[in-house]
């Protein structure tokens, strides 16, 4: 079961155009803007925006749900009560997103201004384009494009770029130095990343989500033969979202913030939110590609594909929530070792066990 | 470190008296484990020396300043972890020309001491590497442990 | 990359206290390093000097927050030593359990701030969590919880509250459980070792010529306590032994810490056996100390604590130096960093226990 978002949409906009407002126009007299409403196009970009609209904000609701969840859980994983703001804590978030936004917005006197506003701007920009092509179910999608793992993996590797020039523009050695350590982590960990999910395409034979769950739901959760590759994506996605093993870009013990020391106020805050949105996108990622997608047990059919989509996202992040309060923060040369000595060998083994499964056709 | 040797308080006082007979003297004060003398400002660097490299008194536990109103005094706690003994060196020093030898070459434990004392009384420490104030800014111009600084109000 | 230099401090999560510490790096290799003291300084033995000798006693709590009763222990031996006072012997064990109280207090402190130093919360709240448990203790015992004034020149100032064994004992009982847990933690944990092993040699004669004591130098293997070596109080009559590792990096110092609190738990189990039930808590003592010196020395958590008091013959001290033992192991600092990595800097100053208000005074 699930919704058909661009079905119910499209009907709704037609309803609206063609029904509703366009008969007012003809009988006020715009009989050639009424046509103009009624025609296709223009329907299909009402929708395409309506559709967008909405899928936005189910993602930053589930990304400021993911703060929430990491408050709460960390806290409970530390034996503290995280956050307490309304009911159940719920509505810190807001109140947080409420402070940073009546904060006055300060440049720096020696930072590069034009660079320095630039950055948060690419890097949530970035952030959020990746909600285009995450389906939340086989109808609750933006965009379907032909190759959509391809496409979001491309995208998720531009955040460097912005963290970059953002460290550099700030003008600040902690920032500077927190820049370069986050474009040489995101791009050391991109390799290891990306040849872990090479064995799920190999097995499904199809670059789009959606075939990649269609062929889940046919045969079984990539998880069960691709163990290793999900280790090895789990540990390089913790890495490519500056999550705590792998937070050096961000080392508050020693360069204060890292990249971010600079920013402050609502850049500060939308820098924070893209992050949740970037682990968003990260487990969501790993859900379609290794946990089923929406795929559940037949007899809970009657629960709405999207809720097991997202319950499995909030478990996936859960798990990042777990390594984030048991670890403690690697150095800058064993991540680096650890991402070419350890990961990337391992996700060619991933490979090759994956082409052993093709070839004798077991999965 | 490779001190098998242990040596007790009267070894230590028949080694040092007979290599200074007449700059060190003994103060008569007994006290387990502890070892009291004074000793003059020239031969305090051969004092060390001997204590160090013979004695095993390999731990400088303080260097101290203390303004005697007539003179300045130098106080060194020199201890020995193998021998557990502590022994106290005082040092007098002239008022108006405060300059001893500094000990950090042979302890770098007593760098920043030596430094600290420097900051507070004005010793000038020869041969200390790096003689520059460390508590208090480079710019004040007083040395405020001295007598003759009052602190105001109290 | 050109070399610069990188001041972490005054104000940085790093430095746990107002301090400076200036590194020259290479890339993110230091190459040298000066650490800037003094924005604490208070003129702490200035102002001694126009100070009472019970007036200092509270003063000397101040020394430290999280070692408090240690440094006015080491002030009432070193004015007891001067004006030749024999301290009870019920008070003797008594300040040898608070000692230990507050070390295991101490490094649970130490424990707790290492944890933000290497990017983990989860130990921060965790030794917090026990640390209270300590505070509590003392808070039955004296009444504060943080500096006691509790130490008295000639004894202490107050005999343990009802129940007290039953309440130190169940709270040994409990903590010696939680030991176990940050080892599950910490030494289990791959990522901990690896942030912790192989960093910041010093071999144990460096360690002894640069003056560091405490754990830091048991790390580097040297048989040096002074608990042991220069026994106070009633230390011989203890069943304890020195912890020490050989290993001489900051894993060393941070195994020589978790063992030195299982030790205290075991001394203060020990000293409640052997404790005399009753008996004098505090000796008369005169106003005015007589004309000499007198000196304190004794095993802080941090490592030698030694204070110098000279009388005049009048009720204040003429001249009053401490020792701190974070101030001679700041010194010893850049012989740890050079060569390790900007990342390396808040494991390595961490694992030294930083305490600043002892160190500028």
């Amino acid at each position: 079961m699930y919704i058909d978002i661009w079905q119910f949409l499209g009907g709704l906009v037609h309803w609206l155009l063609v029904d509703i407002i366009g008969p007012i126009l003809g009988w006020i007299g715009f009989h050639g803007l009424e046509s103009w409403l009624g025609s296709p196009g223009v329907l299909n970009f009402v929708t395409i925006l309506l559709v967008a609209l909405i899928v936005f904000t189910v993602g930053m609701l589930v990304a400021i749900t993911h703060i929430w969840q990491e408050r709460k859980t960390l806290g409970r994983l530390m034996d503290r009560r995280g956050t307490q703001v309304g009911p159940i804590g719920l509505f810190q978030n807001f109140a947080d997103g409420l402070k940073v936004l009546v904060k006055e917005a300060i440049i720096p006197d020696a930072a590069d201004p034009l660079v320095y506003n630039a950055a948060p701007v690419i890097i949530i920009g970035v952030s959020l384009f990746m909600f285009v092509t995450i389906p939340y179910s086989q109808g609750f999608y933006v965009a379907n494009p032909q190759m959509s793992v391809l496409l979001t993996l491309a995208i998720f590797s531009l955040v460097p770029f912005g963290v970059l020039i953002g460290g550099w523009a700030s003008n600040n050695k902690y920032t500077l130095i927190g820049g370069l350590r986050a474009a040489a982590q995101i791009i050391a960990y991109e390799i290891p990343l990306l040849l872990s999910v090479i064995g799920v395409i190999i097995l499904a034979g199809s670059l789009n989500f959606m075939d990649i769950v269609a062929y889940q739901q046919s045969h079984v959760w990539m998880v069960v033969p691709m163990i290793l590759g999900f280790v090895v994506f789990i540990i390089s996605m913790n890495a490519e979202l500056e999550r705590v093993p792998f937070d050096l870009p961000e080392a508050e013990a020693e360069l204060v913030e890292g990249w971010m020391t600079e920013f402050g106020g609502m850049k500060f805050g939308l820098i924070m939110m893209s992050e949740y949105a970037r682990g968003f996108v990260g487990a969501s990622i790993a859900t379609l590609l290794f946990l089923g997608g929406w795929d559940m047990p037949s007899f809970l059919q009657f629960i709405p594909d999207e809720l097991w989509f997202l319950a499995k996202v909030f478990a996936v992040f859960g798990l990042f929530i777990w390594i984030r309060g048991a670890m403690p923060r690697v150095r800058t040369d064993q991540i680096l070792a650890i991402g070419w000595k350890r990961l990337l060998p391992l996700a060619a083994i991933n490979i090759f066990i994956a082409i052993i499964f093709k070839t004798l056709g077991w999965f | 470190m490779a001190e098998s040797t242990i040596y007790t308080i009267e070894q230590v006082k028949s080694r040092i008296s007979e290599a200074f007979p007449t700059a060190v003297k003994f103060v008569n004060k007994e006290k387990p484990r502890r070892l009291f003398m004074t000793a003059e400002k020239g031969s305090l660097l051969e004092l060390c020396k001997l204590l160090r490299d013979q004695l095993g008194f390999e731990h400088c536990s303080l260097v101290c300043g203390v303004d005697r109103i007539d003179r300045f005094q130098c106080v060194y706690h020199i201890s020995s972890i193998a021998n557990k003994i502590v022994a106290e060196i005082v040092v007098d020093l002239p008022k108006e020309n405060p300059e001893i030898d500094s000990v950090t070459p042979l302890w770098e434990g007593a760098n920043w001491h030596e430094r600290e004392t420097y900051d507070m009384f004005g010793f000038i420490f020869v041969g200390h590497p790096k003689l520059e104030r460390i508590l208090l800014p480079e710019d004040v111009t007083f040395f405020p442990m001295r007598k003759d600084f009052k602190v105001g109000g109290i | 990359m050109t070399e610069m230099w990188i001041n972490m401090g005054p104000q940085h999560p790093m430095t746990h206290g107002l301090w400076n510490l200036r590194i020259k790096v290479d890339g993110e290799t230091i190459t040298d390093s000066e650490p800037v003291i003094g924005y604490l300084h208070r003129g702490w033995e200035k102002e001694v000097e126009n100070r009472t000798y019970p007036q200092i006693i509270p003063m000397s709590d101040r020394l430290c927050y999280g070692s408090s009763f240690t440094w006015s222990h080491v002030y009432c031996m070193a004015v007891e030593d001067l004006m030749g006072l024999e301290v009870p012997e019920k008070a003797k064990w008594i300040r040898a359990m608070s000692d230990e109280l507050q070390r295991i207090g101490n490094h649970l402190m130490w424990l707790a701030a290492i944890g933000p130093d290497l990017g983990n919360l989860t130990i921060f709240l965790y030794a917090i969590r026990e640390r209270e448990m300590f505070l509590d203790l003392f808070q039955a015992l004296c009444g504060a919880r943080m500096t006691y004034n509790y130490c008295r020149i000639g004894g202490v100032r107050n005999d343990a509250p009802p129940n007290w064994e039953r309440d130190v004992l169940r709270t040994l009982d409990y903590f010696e459980k939680r030991i176990n847990e940050y080892e599950d933690l910490v030494d289990r944990n791959a990522v901990f070792r690896m942030r912790m092993e192989g960093l910041a040699y010093l071999s144990g004669k460096d360690a002894v010529n640069l003056g560091v004591t405490g754990p830091s130098l048991r790390g580097s293997g040297v048989k040096f306590d002074v608990r042991e070596n220069d026994p106070y109080e009633v230390y011989d009559e203890i069943d304890w032994h020195m912890c020490t590792r050989d290993e001489g990096d900051v894993y060393a110092r941070y195994r020589v810490r978790i063992d030195e609190m299982r030790m205290s738990v075991q001394i203060v189990r020990d000293i409640l056996k052997k404790m005399p039930k009753s008996g004098p808590i505090r000796v008369k003592t005169p106003r005015n100390a007589p004309v000499g010196t007198g000196i304190g020395r004794m095993e802080d958590p941090r490592g030698e604590s030694f204070m110098y008091v000279i009388g005049d013959g009048s009720d204040k001290p003429y001249r009053l130096k401490v020792r701190s033992p974070f101030f001679v192991t700041l010194s010893a600092a850049p012989h740890m960093l050079k060569g390790y990595k900007v990342a390396d800097v808040p494991s390595i100053m961490g694992m030294l226990d930083v305490c600043m208000g002892e160190t500028d005074r």
